[in-house]
């Protein structure tokens, strides 16, 4: 009797084994474990090694040529070159700003853990490194096609400005720290100021994969607030407000984002009288981001629907105005548990910039199709050598995208409680 | 709010006088001036019915490309679950790949790196004496009727409403004696013998048709342009990957409970799929997979860039001939919005059906 009952508890109560499994076990396990899995892995197999045969090859006998001629085309297009300096300079401004803003952010997140008397513990830069590692390959990437050294001296000027701007920012005033958002303000407006002041170079000139970051990034601070509030306003007391809100999210989703860049570059003209036109990038700006929020839009509404009613009570009972009980209680929330959707938008809209191609803005894509038709490089089979160069751009900020949303994710612990 | 719009179309009146454009719908009778490749489109028709030769190509995208981006899409969400190492590997590279990619540029890719590389009209490839290949069209084999393929067709209909009572017998026998109803092939079996019993009686009216290659010109087969195909293979792809990904989701959304409850009554590997597992996890996927039929069906409209003359297309060439821009877009938009309404109808129809299975 006391053997039959201490034996189950004894092999509970011992240690989990380990064991290492031989790299027969596992391939008979992972690999080999049935007659269909058996063939499945010989069948695909066989595949994938032609595949990475036929990629090899590929890679030995390509000609990098037109890359290396038309490196800046693709960079930035048709941007006069007397003037790169306000680029490298716009550049540097910006990353600057990131590095201030990322050292406000960490100060001001173990202020917040100090005060609510919580550890802090900062991410070692080697996390930093492991984080954005794909962006930093992709800059080496494309400084290997440069003919001459100057790039990569400036690229590197650009990343000490970043690690000086980073270490300046340990001497922030405590209220700057409290508005971080003067710093992006600032950023924003050095960056325009450097390119376009004093004679500099006007938006219609903003070409390349630049206007791809730039639309991506103006079109998301644009979007995200614009579809905040058509979100809140589909839940509005209001039924203009709501009705309103609710046709013009139906309708954009509705149809393709081409009808509306159509519309930005051909009718958009017909709406506004005549000598008040906007330029292109404007254009196709705002209709990237009408288009663009309707999704946010719809995101926001997830999100806000997996509030609990309770938290709206509990807010409103400690005597919270609306506003703030949204800001403070409901808002957090709600964006908290959509982030992976919220960061899908984002890439889909990043994805979505080079659709200027079809209304004739010189982006990435139009770049690197004006390459294939020069003369030199007409009808040698060379699109099967700038088109995935193009899509390595694209993926590699998609791809350091939604990593970070899934590691966003985890952190905030969406899903556990 | 009232007064914006007013302002707006005030505006948008007085613009199309002062650049002699008309202000109403009365342009969609007068001539195109469009051409549409690979139709016998004549440039001197009606405005409406340019419209409706590109509402037509694009139909023809969706409804090849939807049932193809789902079994595509499935096979590699399936695939990423699979217990084999490799198919699951393989699997998550391709969706990793894909999915980040914008799809205009797989278009173009596979419109200039595939589908142009194809051997020149003049001398296509022709496998198995089937296919013409060439990197203007693609050809297979189809099916010719001749007289009496009006008989076959009702022939077929009664088949089918046979197939169908024949289906719902052998489901009502099955519960009533717990033999296992093989309804399916019940029914498929009673159509086809039906249907072949017809086409002997009505003197064999259909035929397989081979493209044939004289000079340039191929007669018989069905198929259609290279950038139709482009079109379909990018997007195609483009789309199952994110299905996938749905797929995949809704699968492990499905409690575990569920397998091992399935695995306690011995059901085999592709019995647990079939009868346990994929049916929860589809009522779970439908939602957001209808939501990549619409997407399929709008991004449909990037074939513009490579020049498949579906709606968008042909709305830009009127454009460029002259048309007034707001009310071509306006219509361009409607039909966008017909198609994806339509779409949800039909799958809300499907998930409400779901659901009453499921309860």
């Amino acid at each position: 009797m006391a053997a039959m009952t201490t034996s189950p508890a004894e092999s509970v109560s011992a240690p989990p084994v380990h064991r290492r499994t031989s790299p027969g076990a596992w391939m008979k396990m992972n690999l080999f474990s049935n007659w269909y899995n058996s063939l499945l892995t010989v069948v695909f197999g066989a595949l994938i090694l032609w595949a990475i045969y036929a990629l090899v090859k590929y890679l030995i006998g390509v000609d990098t040529e037109i890359i290396r001629v038309n490196l800046r085309l693709y960079m930035t297009g048709r941007f006069p070159s007397e003037q790169l300096g306000r680029l490298w300079g716009a550049i540097y401004v910006a990353t600057a700003t990131v590095a201030f803003f990322a050292r406000a952010t960490v100060r001001n997140a173990q202020m917040k853990a100090t005060e609510a008397g919580l550890d802090f513990e900062r991410s070692h830069w080697t996390d930093v490194v492991r984080r954005f590692w794909p962006i930093g390959a992709l800059i080496l990437f494309t400084l290997s096609f440069t003919e001459t050294i100057t790039p990569t001296l400036l690229t590197l000027v650009a990343a000490a400005i970043g690690l000086a701007a980073y270490w300046l920012g340990g001497m922030m005033p405590t209220w700057l720290i409290h508005r971080s958002w003067i710093i992006v303000v600032a950023g924003v407006v050095g960056f325009y100021a450097v390119l376009v002041a004093f004679g500099g170079v006007g938006w219609d000139l903003w070409q390349g994969f630049f206007v791809n970051i730039v639309m991506t990034v103006a079109g998301i601070s644009l979007a995200f607030p614009l579809g905040l509030m058509l979100a809140l306003g589909r839940r509005s007391t209001l039924p203009a407000v709501r009705v309103l809100s609710v046709t013009y999210i139906e309708f954009l989703r509705g149809v393709p984002m081409i009808t509306l860049l159509l519309m930005g570059a051909f009718a958009l003209g017909f709406l506004i009288p005549g000598d008040f036109q906007f330029s292109l990038f404007l254009r196709l700006l705002i209709a990237i981001t009408l288009f663009q929020s309707a999704y946010i839009a719809e995101v926001v509404r997830g999100g806000l629907q997996s509030v609990p009613k309770g938290q709206v009570e509990a807010a409103q009972s400690v005597g919270l105005s609306p506003w703030k009980t949204m800001r403070l209680v409901v808002l957090p929330q709600a964006l908290r548990n959509v982030i992976p959707a919220m960061v899908g938008q984002f890439i889909s809209l990043f994805k979505d910039t080079t659709l200027v191609y079809i209304v004739g803005l010189l982006d990435l894509l139009r770049a690197v199709t004006i390459s294939m038709a020069q003369p030199e490089f007409f009808a040698q089979g060379l699109e099967a050598v700038v088109l995935p160069f193009a899509a390595l751009y694209f993926w590699v900020g998609s791809y350091v995208m939604s990593r970070e949303s899934r590691r966003l994710e985890k952190k905030l612990g969406v899903g556990v409680r | 709010m009232v007064g914006a719009f007013l302002y707006l179309g005030n505006n948008l009146r007085n613009e199309l006088i002062a650049k002699n454009l008309p202000t109403d719908f009365s342009f969609l009778s007068q001539p195109t001036g469009v051409t549409i490749a690979d139709s016998d489109f004549d440039p001197g028709s009606p405005v409406w019915r340019a419209l409706l030769a590109g509402i037509k190509n694009t139909f023809l995208l969706v409804i090849v490309g939807i049932p193809f981006l789902t079994i595509l899409g499935t096979l590699i969400g399936v695939a990423r679950l699979s217990t084999n190492w490799l198919v699951a590997k393989a699997a998550t590279v391709y969706v990793e790949t894909l999915r980040n990619i914008p799809p205009l540029l797989i278009i173009l890719f596979v419109f200039n790196a595939v589908i142009l590389q194809l051997p020149p009209p003049r001398d296509p490839a022709t496998p198995l004496d089937w296919f013409v290949i060439s990197n203007l069209k693609i050809m297979g084999p189809w099916l010719t009727s001749s007289t009496g393929v009006n008989a076959l067709l009702i022939i077929a209909l009664i088949a089918a409403v046979v197939a169908v009572v024949v289906g719902i017998w052998r489901t009502r026998y099955s519960e009533q004696t717990g033999v296992h109803s093989h309804r399916v092939l019940w029914s498929l079996g009673v159509f086809a013998v039906i249907v072949l019993l017809g086409y002997f009686i009505t003197g064999r009216p259909v035929s397989i048709s081979i493209p044939e290659l004289d000079g340039r010109v191929i007669t018989g087969g069905f198929g259609g342009l290279g950038a139709y195909f482009a079109v379909l293979i990018a997007l195609g792809l483009y789309t199952a990957s994110h299905v996938a990904e749905i797929v995949r989701g809704s699968i492990l959304a499905v409690p575990r409970g569920q397998t091992e409850a399935a695995n306690a009554i011995a059901l085999s590997g592709f019995q647990r799929l079939r009868y346990v597992i994929l049916p929860q996890a589809l009522r779970i996927a439908l939602p957001p997979i209808i939501n990549q039929y619409l997407n399929f069906t709008k991004n449909t409209s990037l074939a513009i860039a490579i020049g498949f003359a579906e709606i968008t297309l042909i709305t830009f060439q009127l454009i460029g001939n002259g048309y007034p821009a707001p009310q071509l877009i306006l219509i361009l938009m409607g039909v966008y919005l017909l198609f994806s309404l339509t779409i949800s109808l039909l799958v809300n129809i499907l998930n409400r059906r779901l659901q009453l299975v499921g309860n």
